[in-house]
């Protein structure tokens, strides 16, 4: 004898059930839970760009934000200016002041734009929002940060790179969305992100050449900081080409800016 | 075990020795090779993969008279993928830091090939807390391969266990490293998973002739 859960008029309605029951429990999940995820997600923010500052909790070898109910008064500290430049063909046609920015903008703070969507308007020809956090680190040295988004192995990658006026690296934070636990993950760790500190983005006559992320680069304790090459990470090739690619790639166009400051200090 | 009777007792010891998940029956490879290049991250997996798979069972073993055979498999695949996003969303909105820390497992725990194997072996036919049980028992046999496949990956590859350096430093040359040890890079790359695994079957059926097949 044939089961009743065995007929066909049974199984469809089975399956329609079931998916009207779950997409009700999840979206009725997702709208709820939507506005707090956003909020640990501005704050997460705030707390990569604070620590790419330097402004964190680390000891010796773990890699600690700021705790997350004070990040937002730390960053209104320490971030003493947010810009945002309009990037179109390497040139910067324009700049913004946070003011500015969020007049134009309803209202959005530029620490909030999203690389991802500039990266992919610059493709449509259009102008290119680059923000720039400026604050100073521990040493009062005046730092730019600038944010950096790219592809790793399994997914995005992406990173907050503060620099000082002649581009070398005063601090780096990198985070992944699925990249392999133990292997390409790993470019969070401290002993990968510290290797970048001090490292040159220009060469010696001053363009732009970004830090490689190398293999058998023969300097594994990195004393070499104008070969813009750090060590990579065994078992994480295609990661650590993906941190060289957005390095290349999105910190070049902040060039312009910085030969700008030059020019001014002259 | 005066908790459990003798029959259930079984269903959680069988899988950590002779009835293992990954050594005899050959299921959760894939996430056994791909995520046991650091003890921390095999510990976190088998945590993730005991939650889901005790809940996904009494879950599939409640609706188990009333799935159509002919879509059953896609009903599974509906449970874990819910379960999974469900504690996804609740983590990332009220304990973010840890959901950071697992969102890289959840892809890897919904194409784990344990939890759809133990659903449609186990839970389709048995109640719901047998169900339980053979799923945290299935659960805990994985875990301990992953930890163990873990540890030597770590340990021979890095030189660390849980990121604590225990043979010394590599680049300064302490400890070990001091009488010419190196790191076997090798052991992070996942073909080194295979062969430890193998070594286990080796050593699991050394010892119990009745688990080798003709």
């Amino acid at each position: 004898m044939e089961k009743r859960t065995d007929k066909n008029s049974y199984t469809i309605i089975f399956a329609i059930g079931m998916v009207i029951i779950v997409g009700v429990i999840l979206s009725g999940l997702f709208g709820w839970t939507k506005p707090m995820i956003t909020a640990n997600e501005e704050i997460e923010k705030q707390q990569n760009i604070l620590y790419a500052m330097g402004v964190n909790n680390n000891d010796d070898t773990s890699a600690e934000f700021v705790a997350s109910d004070k990040a937002e008064a730390l960053f209104t500290e320490n971030v003493k200016e947010q810009m945002v430049l309009f990037s179109k063909d390497g040139k910067i046609e324009k700049q913004m002041t946070r003011q500015e920015y969020m007049d134009a903008n309803n209202g959005q703070e530029p620490y909030l734009i999203d690389v991802k969507k500039q990266q992919s308007n610059a493709k449509k020809g259009e102008a290119r929002k680059l923000p720039l956090f400026i604050g100073q680190n521990k040493e009062g040295k005046t730092v730019y940060v600038a944010p950096i988004y790219g592809k790793g192995l399994w997914d995005a990658i992406w990173g907050y790179v503060a620099i000082d006026k002649d581009m070398v690296v005063q601090g780096a934070y990198f985070d992944h969305k699925g990249e392999t636990p133990g292997l390409g993950a790993n470019i969070k760790q401290r002993y990968f992100m510290d290797d970048f500190y001090g490292e040159h983005l220009l060469t010696s006559n001053g363009a732009f050449k970004g830090i490689t992320v190398a293999k058998g680069n023969a300097d594994p304790k990195n004393e070499d900081k104008t070969d813009n090459e750090v060590d990579a990470i065994a078992g994480a090739t295609i990661t650590g080409d993906g941190v060289s690619a957005m390095i290349k790639s999105d910190l070049k166009l902040y060039k312009p800016y910085f030969d700008n400051l030059k020019k001014q200090a002259n | 075990m005066g908790l459990l009777s003798k029959k259930d007792a079984a269903l959680i010891k069988d899988p950590l020795a002779d009835n293992n998940p990954i050594t005899i029956q050959v299921l959760g490879i894939c996430s056994a090779l791909a995520i046991t290049a650091e003890l921390e991250a095999s510990i976190v997996m088998s945590i993730s993969v005991l939650f889901v798979l005790g809940i996904g069972n009494v879950v599939i073993s409640l609706m188990r008279n009333i799935i159509p055979s002919k879509i059953r498999i896609i009903v599974q695949l509906i449970v874990v993928a819910t379960l999974v996003i469900i504690v996804d969303l609740v983590l990332k909105a009220f304990a973010y830091e840890l959901s950071k820390t697992l969102s890289v497992f959840v892809g890897l725990i919904i194409t784990n090939c344990i939890i759809m194997g133990r659903f449609e072996a186990f839970a389709l036919g048995n109640g719901p807390w047998r169900s339980f049980l053979d799923g945290i028992g299935n659960a805990l046999g994985y875990a301990v391969i992953l930890i163990i496949v873990g540890f030597f990956r770590e340990l021979l590859g890095s030189g660390t266990l849980l990121g604590i350096p225990v043979l010394g430093d590599p680049i300064e040359k302490t400890g070990l490293y001091a009488l010419g040890y190196e790191n076997n890079g090798f052991m992070l790359l996942s073909p080194m998973a295979l062969i430890v695994v193998g070594i286990i079957i080796w050593v699991q059926r050394t010892r119990n002739k009745t688990l080798i097949e003709d």
